[in-house]
Order: structure tokens, then C-alpha cells, then sequence
């Protein structure tokens, strides 16, 4: 186990370095640079070739490349040519309020969706069967802007209930230890900061929860259904077993395996893609971050984000696969 | 009788209870939501609306436009005087001013700023990084040769030539002056611990989510009525003007022209149209075979039915443009007739130009929304309308927002929109800027009688001459036709009807010391 997981995290830095390279391709292959950016309707020529030459845009690809990874050694992802501060503050000050949303969205996610996949499946052709699916199908389709919105009209103009956007109410104090709100509050035993903070967390974990709930719920659902039909599920029914036992110890354990998968996969790319949940609920996280930044060609903090958002994403899969060994034993990595 | 004595008490006392009342109110926390948030918080650095909302309530300025104008008016600098030549500029600086590190406000705290802004061996100047200073000042150092503090309270601006424009550019807010003790205690980290003299001082700053000011209770100008102000992020239109609905922001700009009507009729909400310092504007590319007859931009500029599209995608919150600069701007030119909408002259014109047919071409709209323009895209599906119905099949072409700048810039579009939010409330800094031979290379119009006006124009300082100079350059403009000038946006900006003192500027950011609650 340990050996297969030093293996996987060896092979992270040539993962990592591949994705640094492709996005510092693309990046500067599109049209437009920060100069032209920076500038907006105000840039002569001359000025833009000013700024180019000193932000080293005129450099080559590669020499641009290499400057990057000189720095990255160090662990120094650079400073934004747009504003200035080191990316790693950036990222810093942006990630924890991501992992807070995406932490409280999946958690709705996993805790709806995967009863109702249950249920359903169990319960196939039934009433609630048909209606949670067609829910889940609305809830894959539904533009997360729209969802949005409308929760934000619904539950913060029209109802006045919830806040509707940003971490905290102004006039709300919290000290930042490590800018996960509820922590924070949590270490300083600030009441009425944490309640704050889940009052303006419930509506973006909706929106960013609605698709993946779905999702796992879809999931679940089709794979207790393919469990339930296999010979050791009637076995243990003929034994005796009482239906309970025989869904959550024999059925759901064994149906879990795809779900995680899911699971991993929808966490990973929430973390990294929350843009337009982040953006309706005026949420500072890094996906806003790296949006932002690919359309201000800020090239340091694009490569920074992503670089972070993969070391997440190949992270997580590697959680997932050791997760598998725990659930199934049959599945061994030594 | 007694009764009618007691009614009319009771009125009077309602009267004057209302009067004492109407004194503003002190306190109270305004909170501001706009679409994006400041890239950095020392003036001279960035280029930014966002930025500037913020710094022009840490700073000020030496002069300053008075509210709601472009005219300018004392600020840090109580008088001045120039010399005959125009070359040497003195200004009397206001006593007993402190910046908000308690150091003084004085003649070498000015000579200080405008050192490192245009000195490029200064300590603390940042190479190619003052952008609004090389381009508002003719480079570094440009047009001021010296700045010699005087005495303790009188400095001196030593010009290399004659500049018209000198006294509107002090005004405007990048080049508001800070304490040079801050700059030096922080260095290249000033931007985000900035240091004024301005009605209220910096406390937090939590990036992309909001920065937070208080009130400086020893105001030169006095103490403002608010104690606190918070800057929110707000990026999405619909979600902004939700949150001034449920009440959690008291102001709020960048809305929707969808929206507009709704918040008139919301109770407890007002709208404020920030008078238009800007121009939408249709520009025509003479690289493009057809454009480089005057008859065909003239058709177009016939063929467009501005008010339309005005009622239609700024909720009627424009003025019809004529000229390249607004209205409001003195110098503009309102003996210009204009070019109305008539399709009949427009086909008639593209007839005689041999375009009987129309052509085929590229309309480039804008990705993003713009200070000047609400709708880019649904504006140019209806021009696109609208030159179809004299021939002309127009192609919608978009880019994201830099890619579009860079090739528009390089001439790449047949025809594009785009527009231009001024700096300085002058006339140059909208025909010269513009539409001068060195500033045109995206629609290549090239006029040798326009430059030479502009250029006469930069020269003199007496507002009469340069006034007959500028209406000669609208009607040389006119006549060329190189675009097609949409409208000048007053852009709505929805305030709870509790907010008094608000005056919305055309610069685009306003002084928010005289606001209050009611």
C-alpha cells in the first residue's frame, strides 16, 4: 500500500509539469495579452509595447516557460501582472473559501443523493422511483446561473430568510485563522459568525450541490439495480435475511464502488470549477479566481490556479482508488 | 378657534421638526456593490473604475472636479496662478491638512508624488507601471520639467511647453497624492495599505469580496456624515440588483438596462443616472474597400435609427449622439445637424457611391458590457437589422474581450463598436484622443485638417479660442464621417430613497463624504 502510494505520488511531478506546459502553451497562444488588458481602450501602440517588454511578454514561449519553473522550484508561482500580489496569497487567500462550499455542497450532494438513489432502486418502477429521477434529470439540466438566481430571489427578496450572497454580513466580524469560516468560528467561539456563515452558505451549496446530487443519485440508483439482480443478493434473501440487511450490508457495499468514483470526480471538479456558483453568489473562491485571470490574460495566476486545481484533482483520485481497497476488500494495491 | 390654534402648532411643529430633521444625519455604514473588485488601491498604479470608486474617498487630488461637473475647483491646493508664458504653474496649498498617518500635508509631500510618478531613476518609481501619468502628461517625465516646493505651502510647476490640459489632468484621480511616508514605509506593497488625505481612511481589504473604509474625522472638508463604507464584489448584474432589493447593499451601479424599470417601481429605491462623460460609438475600418468613399460612411450613419436602439438597449437612458463628445462638455458643437435616420437617403448615398446592392462585411461587437455600452451584442444585431434594409449584409464577429481589443487595434474589423469613458472633462481628451491621425489606426482615418486643429488646440490656453477650434474639428468630423456616433450613456445607478447626497459624477466616481441617511 505504501509503496503504491509513494509510486502515485512520484508520479504526480511529471502529471503536474505535462498539465504547466499545456496550459502555459494555450494560454499564450490565444490572442491578447495583459498589456492589451491592462491598458483596455487606453493602450497606444507604444504603450502596449512599453508594458510588454516589461511584464516579458516579448520573450520566447520557452524562455517564458523556463522563468516559470525556475520559480516553481521554490515554490514561488510569481506575482499577478495585474495586480501585483504573489499568486501564492492569491491562491492562499481564495482556496479555503472553495473548499468550504464545495465541503457543505457535497455533503448535501452525497446525503440526498444517495438515499434517493437507494430508494429508488429498491423500489424500482415505483411512484417515488419515477419522480426522484425526473427531479435528478431537472437537476442535471438546470443552468446553475438560473438555479441561482432564482433561489436568491425566492429565499432572500421575496421571503427575506436567507442572505443572498457573500460569506458574511457586513457589520459581522470574524477573525481569519484559516479562512474556513466555519473553523474560524469555531476556534473562536464566535456564535454569531458561525451562524452568519451557514446562513450564507446554504443557498450557494444548493446551487453548486444541485448537479452532482443528481448525479450520484443516477448513479446509485443504476448500480444497486445491477447489484440486486446478481445470484449472491437472492442467496441471501432465501436465507432468511430480513430486506434491510440485505440491501445496506450485501447490496449497497457492493454498489458503492461507482458511486465513490462519482463522488471523487464531482468534488475534484467543483473545487476547480465553481465558476458561475461563485460568481451569482459573489463567492471568493478559485474558480472566480482562475476565471477572472484567463479573461485578464493574467498568465501567472492562471498557471497557478491550475497547477493547484490539478494537485487537487490527481490527489483526490488517489483518495478515491485507496478508498476502493477499504470498501472491497478483493481490491488490494501491495 | 382653539382647535384651528392647536392644528396650526401641531403643523409648525411638524414643520420645523421637519426642517431639524432634514440637517443630515451622522453615522451609519454605506454599503456599496459594484461588478468586480479593485485591482489595486494606489491611484497612480491602476487604470480601473473599481480601483478609483475606492481611492477617490482615501485621496485627494490638488484640484477636483466640483460634483456632478468637470469643472475644476480648489481641493489640497486652495489657489493657483499661471505665468503669462503658460509655462509655470503655482499652487497655494491648503494649511493644517494631515494624512491619515498623521504626517503632514505639505509642498514636499507634492513634490514627493509627482517625483516618483515622473522621475524614472526615483526610488520609489515603478518602471512602465504609471501608466495614467506618461499618458495624460506626454510620458515620463513629460510635459513638467520641475517641481519645486516654494516654501512649506506654495509649489511650483515648471512646464516644458504650453499645455491646455494641465489644470483638468491634476483633477483627475490617479494622480491624487499620498503620504510619502507610507510609500516609503511600504514600498511595493503600498497598493494594498494606502495612505490619503482623503474623508475617509482605508481599514481592510478581503480580496474579491470587499474593502472596508471608515470616516475621517479630521476632514479639511469636514467630518463626512458616514462612519463606515463597504465596497462589495457583487460580479453578477441580476444578483446585484437582488441584493439591492432585499436591502443587504444601499447603492449599486452597473445595471442591467433590463432592470431599470423594475427599480423605478420597486418602493423604497430611486435611480440616479451618472451624467454621460462617454460615447458608444460604430466605427468604420477605411481599410475595407467601401468605407474609403465618405458617401458609404455617410449611408451608414443615415441607415441607423439611434433612438431605437437607445429606447431599446439602454432603457432610454441615452442621449442620441451627433457629435463624438457629449453635450454636456463645453467646446461641443450644437449647431451640427447630425445625421438623421432616413434608409431612402442611405440607399440613395450607396447608389452614388456604386454600392447599389449594398456588400457584404463584418460587424464586430464587444463580448463584455461597457461603462458606455449596456448591451454590445443585442445593439449590434440591430444595426445588423438595420443595414440590411438598405442592402448592407452585415456578419456579427465577437471575440472575448482581449482578443477583440488587440485586433480591433490592429485594424482587423471591417466595422466595430466600441466607445470611450473620458478622463479629464476636456475636449482633447475625446476628438484628439479619438480621432487624431496618431490615435485612429483601428478604423485608419487619417485627416491632415483634423490633426492640425487639435494640435492648435493643445496650445492655447484661452477657452474662447479653443472652443471655435474644437467646433471646427466636429464639423471637419461631420463632413468625414469616419464613424458612426451612437450615444452618450447615462448609466443608472439604484440607490435606496433613504440615501441623500448622493451626486452621481460624469467622471465615473464621486466624493462620498456629503452622503447621509435619512
Amino acid at each position: 500500500m505504501l509503496a503504491y502510494m509513494s509510486k502515485r505520488v512520484v508520479f504526480l511531478v511529471p502529471i503536474l509539469i505535462g498539465v504547466s506546459f499545456l496550459v502555459f502553451l494555450m494560454i499564450h497562444l490565444v490572442p491578447g495579452d495583459p498589456a492589451v488588458m491592462m491598458l483596455g481602450e487606453r493602450g497606444t501602440p507604444e504603450m502596449l509595447e512599453q508594458l510588454r517588454v516589461d511584464l516579458g511578454l516579448n520573450d520566447s514561449i520557452l524562455t517564458q516557460y523556463y522563468r516559470f519553473l525556475k520559480k516553481l522550484i521554490h515554490f514561488d508561482l510569481g506575482r499577478s501582472v495585474i495586480s501585483n500580489v504573489p499568486v501564492n496569497k492569491e491562491i492562499g487567500d481564495r482556496f479555503p473559501a472553495t473548499l468550504e462550499l464545495t465541503i457543505f455542497g457535497m455533503f448535501l450532494a452525497v446525503i440526498i443523493g444517495i438515499p434517493a438513489g437507494i430508494l429508488a432502486a429498491t423500489k424500482q418502477n415505483s411512484l417515488f422511483d419515477n419522480a426522484s429521477m425526473v427531479v435528478a434529470l431537472f437537476g442535471v439540466s438546470m443552468p446553475v446561473f438560473w438555479l441561482g438566481l432564482m433561489l436568491i430571489w425566492l429565499f432572500s427578496v421575496k421571503l427575506g430568510w436567507l442572505p443572498p450572497s457573500a460569506r458574511l454580513t457586513v457589520g459581522v466580524d470574524l477573525l481569519s485563522i484559516t479562512n474556513i469560516h466555519i473553523l474560524d468560528s469555531l476556534l473562536t467561539g464566535n456564535l454569531r459568525a458561525l451562524f452568519d456563515t451557514f446562513g450564507h452558505l446554504i443557498l450557494p451549496a444548493v446551487a453548486l450541490g444541485s448537479i452532482p446530487m443528481a448525479i450520484i443519485a443516477r448513479m446509485t440508483r443504476s448500480s444497486m439495480l445491477e447489484v440486486m439482480r446478481q445470484d449472491y443478493i437472492r442467496t441471501a434473501y432465501a436465507k432468511g435475511l430480513n430486506s434491510r440487511i440485505v440491501i445496506y450490508k450485501h447490496g449497497f457495499r457492493n454498489a458503492l464502488i461507482p458511486v465513490i468514483t462519482v463522488v471523487g470526480l464531482q468534488f475534484g471538479s467543483l473545487l476547480g470549477g465553481a465558476v458561475l456558483t461563485e460568481t451569482i453568489f459573489s463567492w471568493p473562491g478559485i474558480g472566480k479566481l482562475s476565471y477572472d485571470a484567463i479573461m485578464a490574460r493574467d498568465f501567472p495566476v492562471v498557471q497557478g490556479s491550475v497547477l493547484v486545481i490539478a494537485l487537487i484533482f490527481v490527489l483526490i483520485n488517489l483518495i478515491v482508488d485507496l478508498t476502493y481497497s477499504i470498501i472491497d476488500p478483493r481490491i488490494s494495491y501491495s | 378657534m382653539t382647535k384651528r390654534i392647536i392644528a396650526l402648532t401641531m403643523l409648525l411643529v411638524v414643520v420645523v421638526a421637519g426642517l431639524v430633521f432634514a440637517e443630515p444625519n451622522n453615522g451609519g455604514t454605506l454599503v456599496y456593490g459594484r461588478g468586480g473588485d479593485s485591482v489595486g488601491l494606489d491611484p497612480i498604479l491602476v487604470t480601473d473604475g473599481e480601483s478609483y470608486k475606492v481611492t477617490q474617498q482615501v485621496f485627494d487630488t490638488l484640484v477636483e472636479y466640483k460634483p456632478g461637473t468637470t469643472a475644476v475647483v480648489p481641493s489640497l491646493a486652495s489657489s493657483w496662478s499661471v505665468s503669462d508664458d503658460g509655462l509655470i504653474w503655482t499652487f497655494r496649498l491648503r494649511k493644517g491638512v494631515k494624512f491619515h498617518d498623521g504626517t503632514a500635508f505639505n509642498a514636499a509631500a507634492v513634490k514627493f508624488n509627482f517625483d516618483r510618478w515622473r522621475l524614472v531613476d526615483h526610488p520609489y518609481h515603478q518602471a512602465n507601471k504609471f501608466i495614467y501619468y506618461g499618458y495624460m502628461f506626454n510620458g515620463t517625465p513629460g510635459v513638467i520639467k520641475d517641481v519645486v516646493a516654494i516654501d512649506d505651502y506654495t509649489v511650483q510647476f515648471v512646464l516644458t511647453q504650453k499645455f491646455a490640459t494641465f489644470l483638468s489632468n491634476l483633477a483627475m484621480v490617479p494622480f491624487a497624492i499620498s503620504s510619502p511616508d507610507a510609500i516609503q514605509k511600504w514600498g511595493d506593497d503600498y497598493f494594498t495599505h494606502p495612505v490619503g488625505t482623503g474623508p475617509f481612511k482605508f481599514v481592510e481589504w478581503v480580496k474579491s469580496d470587499r474593502i472596508t473604509l471608515e470616516r475621517n474625522d479630521d476632514y479639511w472638508d469636514g467630518k463626512p456624515y458616514l462612519e463606515k463604507i463597504v465596497f462589495r464584489s457583487i460580479p453578477d448584474n441580476g444578483a446585484r440588483f437582488m441584493e439591492l432589493q432585499a436591502g443587504t447593499v444601499d447603492i449599486i451601479d452597473g445595471i442591467s438596462p433590463n432592470d431599470v424599470e423594475i427599480l423605478e417601481k420597486t418602493k423604497g429605491l430611486k435611480l440616479s443616472p451618472r451624467p454621460a462623460m462617454n460615447v458608444a460609438y460604430f466605427a468604420m475600418n477605411q481599410r475595407f474597400e467601401p468605407f474609403k468613399d465618405p458617401k458609404v460612411r455617410q449611408a451608414i450613419n443615415y441607415a441607423i435609427d439611434k433612438q431605437t436602439i437607445i429606447d431599446a438597449f439602454f432603457a432610454g437612458l441615452a442621449v442620441s449622439a451627433k457629435n463624438p463628445m457629449p453635450p454636456s462638455m463645453w467646446g461641443y458643437n450644437d449647431s451640427i445637424p447630425g445625421y438623421e435616420y432616413d434608409p431612402a437617403k442611405a440607399k440613395k448615398l450607396l447608389a452614388e457611391a456604386g454600392y447599389p446592392e449594398g456588400f457584404k462585411m463584418e460587424l464586430w461587437a464587444m463580448p463584455v458590457p461597457r461603462p458606455y455600452m449596456p448591451q454590445p451584442k443585442l445593439i449590434a444585431q440591430a444595426i445588423q437589422q438595420f443595414l440590411a434594409e438598405v442592402g448592407i449584409e452585415a456578419e456579427i464577429v465577437s471575440y472575448d474581450w482581449a482578443t477583440y481589443l488587440s485586433k480591433v487595434r490592429e485594424g482587423e474589423a471591417d466595422s466595430y463598436l466600441l466607445g470611450w469613458q473620458g478622463d479629464n472633462g476636456d475636449p482633447d481628451n475625446f476628438l484628439y484622443t479619438l480621432l487624431d491621425k496618431t490615435n485612429s489606426n483601428g478604423f485608419a482615418y487619417q485627416s491632415e485638417e483634423l490633426h492640425e486643429v487639435l494640435i492648435e488646440a493643445q496650445k492655447v490656453f484661452d477657452q474662447d479660442v479653443r472652443t471655435e477650434l474644437y467646433q471646427k474639428a466636429q464639423e471637419i468630423i461631420f463632413e468625414d464621417a469616419p464613424w458612426v456616433n451612437l450615444a452618450h450613456y447615462t448609466a443608472p445607478i439604484g440607490l435606496k430613497d433613504k440615501i441623500e447626497g448622493f451626486i452621481p459624477s460624469p467622471t465615473g466616481t464621486e466624493k462620498l463624504n456629503k452622503v447621509w441617511f435619512k
